[in-house]
């Protein structure tokens, strides 16, 4: 039968001693965690495991003894030896040896009471870096065993046993070997327990910093929540900016960085460590950002900017309709109904630049205190513009709307119309179309307005064409804007930045090399973790974003488009219209 | 077949075959048993030949400069030398595969490695508790139909069924004659921890 023995690397070159870890007897493999060395009280030692066993809920005993010969091998070492295997009484008793001069080792595993002679089993050495495996998560994570007297965690299967007996056994390392203690233990703090200053100072300083984040936090959500944001104009205004919703979105980040409630696992851990990654890099965009509008009268420049700016796009307008009026791309179109929609869409845009005209004292005022606002942070800044761009095309919006309706009050009256052609009509009642006898004027008037309206179709289809492309431009550009924002609200970069430095905190696996193999040796192989790759880190820590995505799949989008019916493409999370 | 000889019993076995892969390129077979339960077989695949390299270079050469002549801008030469670098250093480092190793040990997995061209090593370690059986399975692949090497892993909620189908030596892609050898070694393997488990 095949034996697996984890060995951990850092007791490699320590003195001889008992081999102290646990047993798996599922996978007959036997996980070392320390060497306890001479001389030793065994009434002691059975103490210091009973209390481990207790503190960690990990079954560890002692698996057999570490033999490593720095001078010439002593008989009365061997003897004592055998001997204790007698004081600790464990199925296999496992014996390792280390010859001086050798890199080679000898493994031997013996049964007592197995059924039949008592043999030899073959044994497989694998050597494992004991801090390594006992940082790392594995992924996907194994379900954890719950935390009760006398649950096994060997539910577990394969290697996530040998991950979670060593990150379980946190009490056997605590001691190092400067400590009094009774029992001299070797592992990897047994140089010296690590820890750091900072971490200790943040430690402790977190406390009451959170509790007074956490109170100023809940006062200004308070006063978010009041009657008078929710009464009609505002609550309304407030669905529809995205700065508010983008707002609301780091509110609820910094609430939970900042709750007073520990993590209770890696996953919520790793969370809190993202957002706070996430709000720290958006506040030193943004502040960048800052510092270079209001660098060299930058703002001044842009409220110059924008006024022509907005003056150019209500002239390409007015030119865009002058044409539409005309012959547009040769096709011609009725006079009387273009005369009238151009001439309302004309006095609109009128209406519009007399607006912008009115206002453009005020802009640079009103440019340098939103400029202000991104020391909030870059996605404020970003959605702050995007709201901008909206407002500032908000008459191109308004004749997407007038022309959807148009076109989809002709299309309805020109498919009932076309039912009456037919002699038939739409039942109501049962929700499909039944024929009908209709009347000699019914029918006259009917296909009369039918011919109308047929032939004054393209000269709406071309406004509703031109309006709704125009849209679309407009939300397209909006789309980016909001596609970064979210891009910079849910990258995980402490993840990332983590699989950077120190791959082997994320463990998609482990990775086996076979050492240096002799016959007639046991087999040592070498156990390295297998860091997970970036794809999948995304992929597993990537944080909620704003929940902007367009709602329509194309089909139904371009369906939509051709009857008329208003769009809406990016459906914020707290929209519950249809 | 080379055998090496320290001092000690059994000799542990090196083993270097010639096959050829589907289409025809040579590929290089070395087996190594570590122990009768341990056994390692690496396939190398050919390098990157000079002549096709040199001819998708002077390709993308003679394109830019034919578009200089047209345009009279010398971007778009620094532009293509840059290309031609950043494509040969990608293609090194996320195409082109070197070699390929299954590593098997009997009571704890099958590992299989792919080695770049660039170095790089991508490793992928199944453990022995999720492998249902080795195979070698047809498959059409264009318009060849073509065997090929793959590990059946075990369906957690169904005892007999099969969740996936992990295929080996995918790039190297050898024939039947090398497959055979390799699926004859992984069965003893296998047929020995199956032994080993059914009694405990």
């Amino acid at each position: 039968m095949v034996l697996t023995a984890f060995f951990p690397t850092c007791c490699a070159s320590a003195d001889s001693g008992l081999l102290v870890g646990r047993w798996v007897p599922e996978q007959s493999c036997a996980v070392v965690l320390a060497v306890v060395h001479f001389p030793f009280i065994p009434i002691q030692v059975k103490q210091l495991l009973d209390q481990v066993r207790q503190d960690s809920q990990v079954g560890v005993a002692v698996l057999g003894t570490w033999c490593h010969c720095r001078q010439e091998p002593e008989e009365s070492l061997g003897r004592f030896l055998e001997g204790l295997a007698a004081v600790f009484p464990h199925e296999p008793w496992l014996r390792l040896c280390r010859e001086r001069g050798s890199m080679f080792w000898s493994c031997e595993a013996t049964h007592r009471q197995a059924p039949g002679a008592p043999g030899e089993d073959q044994v497989t050495l694998i050597f494992y870096d004991q801090r390594q495996v006992l940082l790392s998560q594995l992924h996907p994570p194994a379900v954890p065993p719950d935390r009760q007297v006398g649950a096994d965690p060997a539910s577990t299967g394969g290697l996530a046993a040998v991950f979670h007996t060593v990150a379980r056994s946190e009490a056997l390392f605590r001691s190092d070997r400067f400590d009094e203690g009774p029992v001299r233990l070797s592992h990897w703090q047994s140089e010296g327990v690590e820890a750091s200053i900072l971490a200790e100072l943040a430690k402790r300083a977190s406390g009451p910093v959170c509790l007074l984040l956490a109170s100023l936090l809940s006062l200004v959500s308070a006063v978010g929540a009041c009657r008078v944001f929710k009464l009609w104009p505002l609550s309304f205004l407030g669905s529809k900016l995205s700065t508010c919703e983008q707002l609301r979105h780091r509110l609820e980040h910094l609430r939970l960085i900042f709750s007073t409630k520990k993590a209770e696992n890696p996953a919520q851990l790793m969370r809190k460590a993202n957002m706070v990654a996430s709000v720290l890099l958006d506040v030193a965009l943004g502040l960048l950002l800052l510092s270079w509008l209001h660098g060299r009268s930058r703002i001044g420049h842009l409220a110059d900017a924008l006024v022509p700016v907005a003056d150019h796009v209500a002239e390409e307008l007015q030119h865009l309709l002058q044409w539409l009026m005309g012959a547009p791309a040769g096709l011609k179109m009725n006079r009387a109904l273009d005369q009238v929609l151009g001439r309302f869409f004309l006095y609109h845009i009128h209406l519009w630049i007399s607006y912008i005209h009115l206002m453009s004292p005020f802009v640079e005022h009103i440019l340098w205190h939103v400029g202000l606002s991104a020391c909030l942070g870059l996605t404020v800044a970003l959605s702050l513009l995007s709201d901008i761009v909206a407002l500032l095309t908000f008459h191109i919006y308004c004749f997407y709307v007038y022309g959807a309706r148009l076109y989809r009050l002709k299309i309805h009256g020109l498919s009932s119309l076309w039912r009456l052609f037919r002699g038939k009509k739409w039942n109501a009642l049962r929700r499909r179309v039944d024929s009908c006898s209709y009347d000699l004027d019914q029918l006259f008037i009917g296909t009369l307005l039918f011919t109308i309206l047929l032939f004054l179709l393209p000269t709406t289809a071309l406004y509703y064409l031109v309006f709704t492309l125009l849209r679309l431009l407009v939300v397209a550009a909006q789309g980016l804007i909001h596609l970064l924002v979210d891009l910079i609200n849910s990258l995980p970069l402490y993840s990332l930045g983590l699989r950077l430095c120190r791959p082997y905190r994320l463990a998609a696996g482990v990775k086996f090399r076979v050492l240096e193999h002799e016959a007639r040796r046991p087999l040592c192989l070498l156990m390295q973790i297998n860091p997970l790759p970036y794809s999948r880190v995304v992929h597993t820590y990537r944080l909620p974003g704003c929940g902007c995505h367009p709602q329509h799949s194309w089909g139904s989008l371009c369906r939509r488009l051709f009857s008329g019916e208003l769009i809406y493409p990016w459906r914020q999370r707290s929209d519950k219209q249809d | 077949m080379r055998c090496g000889r320290p001092s000690g019993g059994k000799p542990v076995m090196e083993d270097e075959q010639s096959f050829s892969d589907i289409s025809g390129g040579r590929l290089a077979l070395q087996r190594r048993y570590y122990s009768p339960s341990c056994r390692e077989f690496c396939l190398s695949c050919p390098r990157l030949s000079l002549r096709s390299l040199t001819a998708v270079t002077c390709t993308v050469w003679l394109a830019a400069y034919g578009l200089f002549s047209l345009c009279e801008n010398s971007m778009i030469l620094s532009a293509a030398i840059f290309i031609t670098l950043l494509g040969l250093l990608g293609y090194l480092h996320f195409v082109k595969i070197d070699q390929e190793t299954l590593l098997i040990i009997d009571s704890l997995g099958i590992q299989m490695t792919s080695s770049y061209a660039s170095g790089k090593e991508s490793t992928t370690f199944i453990e022995m508790g999720k492998v249902k059986d080795i195979v070698i399975n047809e498959a059409i692949y264009m318009q060849k139909v073509i065997y090929y090497l793959c590990i059946l892993l075990k369906d957690p909620v169904e005892p007999h069924g099969i969740s996936q189908v992990v295929p080996v030596f995918q790039s190297a892609k050898p024939r039947l004659d090398c497959l055979i050898e390799v699926y004859r070694s992984c069965q003893e393997i296998l047929a020995q921890q199956k032994a080993t488990s059914t009694n405990p």
